[in-house]
C-alpha cells in the first residue's frame, strides 16, 4: 500500500481489458447465432406462431342443390335457419328473461326451465331450426349460456302432392328418401375453407388461401310437371277415397321421351311435417310395389302372336264354354264367350281366349318377350328400393302357370314397369327409357314389336274402352284413347284371397299419335266396386282429358260427349 | 456520388411509401369485395326464400280452390274449345 493521498498509477494487468473484449465479443457471437438459427433455422415455425395471432381459417358453407319442376317450379330448397343450444351450467337469467325466451322458441317454460337445468349436460339443443327473425330476436334477450348455430332447412312446396318424388333429408342435410336420396351426390355441397387475415376489427382484409373450394350442390330439373302431378294427384286422391282403398298410385309417362310427368301415390305425408310417419304413408307403391297385374297383360300375349306369325288380329279363338281346365286347374271367363277373333279377346278381356293364345306358343318365347318389355328386372331409374318384380324362368313354367300369366297372374310387376311396358304400344313397337329428369328431347327405344304389330294392338285398346269393350269410362271428350283394364285378387299367404283386389287400368292418348301413357292403380277398393273399369279408369280419363288439354296435344276425335253405359251394360273381367 | 446515393435514397423512400399506400389500398378494396360476396350470399337466400313464398302461395291446389270457390270459375267445355294452329309454327 502506498502512502494516502498521492496518486498513484495503476496498472491494471492487460488480461482484464482483453477478458472483457472476449466476453462482450462472445456475447455478440451469441445473438448473432441466435439470430441466424432463428431466421433461417426455426423460421416457419416462427411465422406460424405469428400468423396464429392474425389469421384464421374459415368454414365456407355450401348449400345444398335446388331441385325444380320441368318448368322451373321450386320443389326443393334450403334456406339458412338457426338452432339454439345452451350451456347449462353458463346460463344466467331472469324469469322474466326465461319466459320471454320459452315464448320465442315456442317451448313449455317447464320444459325449457328442466333443459337449462341439467347441471351435468355441457351441451343441450333448446330448440333446432328456427327462423332466422326468431333466433335473432332471442339473441337481443342477451342471456349468457345461449348459443346458436347455423344450420340449412329444406322446404318442399309441393307438400304431400310431390312427397313421394321427392322424398326428403334428414336434420343433418343427407337425403333419406326418394329424389334426396337417389341423387344425393348431385344435389349435395361440399363445404369448404380458407385463411385469411383479420384486422383488429375483425374485418377480412387479405386472402391468404383457398384450403379447400366450397362446392354448391348442383341444382335438379326433373321430368315432373307439377301441374300433371296435382292433377293426377287429385284424382287419385277422389277416387281413393270413393272406393274407399287402402291405397292407390298414379304414373304418367311422356311417350315420346320416356320422361316421368307425374308419380303419385297415396296415403302420402307431407315432408315439412313428419312426425309420426308410418311405413305405408312412406311407401312409394309405384316403384317399390309389385303386385299381379291381370288383364293388362293380355296385350302382350296377343301381340307376341301376331308378331310371330301365327295370328292376325281376324283370326277367331273359340271360347266357348268359358272355361278351360288345364291338368287340376280351371280358368274361368265372367262373360261365357263363344267363337271370338283376336281382337275381342282383349276388347272382352276373355281369359280363356288368351290361356289358348298362350298355349300355342312355346315358353321360352313368352318369357323373351317379358324380360324385353323389361318384366323382371328393375328399372334402373336411380331410385331407392325399385321393385324388379317377379319373372321366373322360362324352365320352371308348368302349362298352367304359362296359360296363366297370359292374361297376368303368376307374374309380378311394379306400376312403372307396366306403363313403361306399354310405351311399347303407344311408341310403334318401340320400348322407352324412363327419366326422372329432365331431358326434353326424344329418347330412342328398343324395338319389341314391327310398327304395324304395334297399331295393330292399338287398335284392339281402342276398341277396349269402346262400348262393348271393359272399360268405357276411361274415353275422354276430344281425344282417342286405349287402354287395358286390370282386376287381379290380391294374394294372401300364398293363396288368392277372395274379397280383396287390385283394380288397374293402363292405357295411352291421343291413339292417332299417342303422347302419355298412364298407369293407375288402386288396392283393395272396398266400397262395392272394384273392376278395373269402373274403379280405375275414371282416374285415367280424368288425368288425361286435364293432361292432354294442359299439353295443348291436337284433337283427333269429335267433341261429342261421351254416353256412359247403363249400369249392368258393361263387361266386365275377372282377372 | 453522393448526390446519387441522396437521390437513390429519395427513391427507395417513395416507394416504400408506394408500396405502403397500396397494400392498403388493397386491403380496403378486398374488405368491400368480401362485403360485397357477402351481400351477394345474402341475396341469394333470400331468392330462395321468394321462390318458396312463390311456390307457397301458387300451389297449384290452392289456385284451383280460389279459381273454383271464390271466382267461380270452372274448365270449358271441351266443345266449347277450339284449337288454333299459328302458322309457321311446328305442330308440337
Amino acid at each position: 500500500m502506498s502512502a494516502v493521498g498521492v496518486p498513484m498509477m495503476v496498472r491494471l494487468p492487460a488480461w482484464r481489458a482483453r477478458f472483457t473484449l472476449v466476453v462482450l465479443l462472445a456475447a455478440f457471437l451469441v445473438l448473432g447465432a441466435r439470430s441466424v438459427y432463428l431466421q433461417s433455422m426455426n423460421t416457419s415455425f416462427l411465422q406460424g406462431k405469428g400468423e396464429a395471432r392474425y389469421s384464421r381459417v374459415l368454414e365456407v358453407p355450401a348449400t345444398r342443390g335446388r331441385v325444380v319442376d320441368r318448368n322451373g317450379e321450386a320443389l326443393a330448397i334450403s334456406t339458412p335457419v338457426k338452432s339454439v343450444w345452451a350451456i347449462p351450467e353458463d346460463v344466467n337469467a331472469t324469469a322474466p328473461q326465461l319466459k320471454s325466451l320459452a315464448a320465442l322458441l315456442s317451448i313449455d317454460a317447464r320444459e325449457l326451465d328442466r333443459k337449462i337445468s341439467e347441471a351435468e349436460r355441457e351441451f343441450v339443443y333448446l330448440k333446432r331450426q328456427i327462423a332466422p327473425e326468431t333466433a335473432a330476436r332471442i339473441a337481443g334477450l342477451g342471456i349468457p349460456g345461449i348459443h346458436q348455430q347455423s344450420e340449412f332447412r329444406r322446404y318442399y312446396p309441393g307438400g304431400e302432392t310431390m312427397a313421394h318424388v321427392i322424398g326428403f333429408t334428414g336434420v343433418d342435410d343427407v337425403g333419406q328418401e326418394g329424389i334426396e336420396l337417389a341423387q344425393q351426390a348431385v344435389l349435395a355441397g361440399v363445404a369448404g375453407s380458407r385463411r385469411v387475415i383479420k384486422d383488429r376489427l375483425g374485418r377480412i382484409v387479405e386472402d391468404v388461401e383457398s384450403i379447400r373450394a366450397a362446392q354448391d350442390g348442383r341444382d335438379l330439373v326433373l321430368s315432373i310437371d307439377s301441374k300433371i302431378q296435382n292433377l293426377a294427384f287429385g284424382a287419385l286422391k277422389s277416387a281413393v277415397e270413393t272406393h274407399k282403398a287402402k291405397a292407390g298410385a298414379i304414373v304418367v309417362l311422356d311417350v315420346r321421351s320416356g320422361e316421368v310427368l307425374a308419380l303419385a301415390n297415396l296415403p302420402t305425408y307431407n315432408p315439412n311435417n313428419r312426425a309420426r310417419l308410418t311405413g305405408a304413408q312412406l311407401r312409394n307403391r309405384v316403384m317399390t310395389d309389385s303386385f299381379e297385374p291381370g288383364s293388362t297383360l293380355k296385350p302382350f300375349t296377343v301381340g307376341l302372336a301376331i308378331e310371330t306369325g301365327r295370328l292376325t288380329p281376324e283370326s277367331t279363338i273359340q271360347t266357348a264354354p268359358g272355361t278351360l281346365t288345364i291338368g287340376s286347374y280351371t280358368i274361368h271367363d265372367a262373360h261365357a264367350g263363344a267363337a271370338m277373333s283376336v281382337a275381342q279377346v282383349i276388347q272382352k278381356s276373355s281369359n280363356v281366349g288368351a290361356a289358348k293364345i298362350a298355349l300355342a306358343m312355346p315358353r321360352e318365347e313368352m318369357y323373351d318377350l317379358f324380360k324385353r318389355v323389361g318384366f323382371g328386372a328393375a328399372p334402373r331409374l336411380g331410385f331407392p328400393g325399385e321393385a324388379s318384380g317377379r319373372l321366373r324362368e322360362a324352365k320352371t313354367w308348368r302349362p298352367v302357370e304359362q296359360a296363366t300369366m297370359a292374361y297376368g297372374h303368376g307374374i309380378s310387376v311394379s306400376l312403372i314397369q307396366l306403363a313403361r311396358a306399354y310405351t311399347v304400344f303407344a311408341r310403334d313397337g318401340e320400348l322407352a327409357p324412363l327419366s326422372l329428369v329432365r331431358t326434353g328431347a326424344p329418347a330412342a327405344g328398343t324395338r319389341v314389336f314391327s310398327p304395324e304389330v304395334a297399331r295393330a294392338l292399338r287398335a284392339m285398346l281402342e276398341a277396349a274402352v269402346q262400348p262393348g269393350g271393359t272399360a268405357p269410362r276411361a274415353r275422354v271428350v276430344g281425344w282417342r284413347v286405349g287402354g287395358k283394364t286390370g282386376t287381379a285378387h290380391k294374394q294372401e299367404n300364398g293363396a288368392y284371397a277372395a274379397h280383396k283386389y287390385v283394380s288397374s287400368f293402363v292405357g295411352f292418348a291421343p291413339v292417332s299419335e299417342p303422347r302419355l301413357v298412364i298407369a293407375v292403380m288402386l288396392d283393395e277398393p272396398s266400397a262395392g266396386q272394384y273392376y278395373g273399369g269402373q274403379v280405375a279408369a275414371p282416374v285415367f280419363s280424368q288425368v288425361m282429358q286435364g293432361a292432354l288439354r294442359l299439353l295443348g296435344a291436337p284433337h283427333d276425335a269429335p267433341l261429342a260427349p261421351i254416353e256412359l253405359p247403363g249400369e249392368g251394360d258393361e263387361v266386365k273381367e275377372n282377372t | 456520388m453522393a448526390k446519387l446515393n441522396l437521390l437513390l435514397l429519395l427513391v427507395l423512400i417513395v416507394c416504400a411509401l408506394g408500396l405502403v399506400t397500396s397494400r392498403h389500398e388493397s386491403r380496403k378494396l378486398f374488405t368491400e369485395l368480401e362485403r360485397e360476396q357477402e351481400r351477394a350470399r345474402a341475396l341469394e337466400i333470400e331468392f330462395g326464400q321468394l321462390q318458396l313464398e312463390a311456390g307457397t302461395w301458387g300451389l297449384h291446389s290452392r289456385v284451383e280452390k280460389i279459381a273454383t270457390g271464390a271466382l267461380g270459375m270452372r274448365a270449358p267445355d271441351p266443345r266449347r274449345v277450339r284449337m288454333v294452329e299459328v302458322k309457321g309454327e311446328p305442330r308440337r
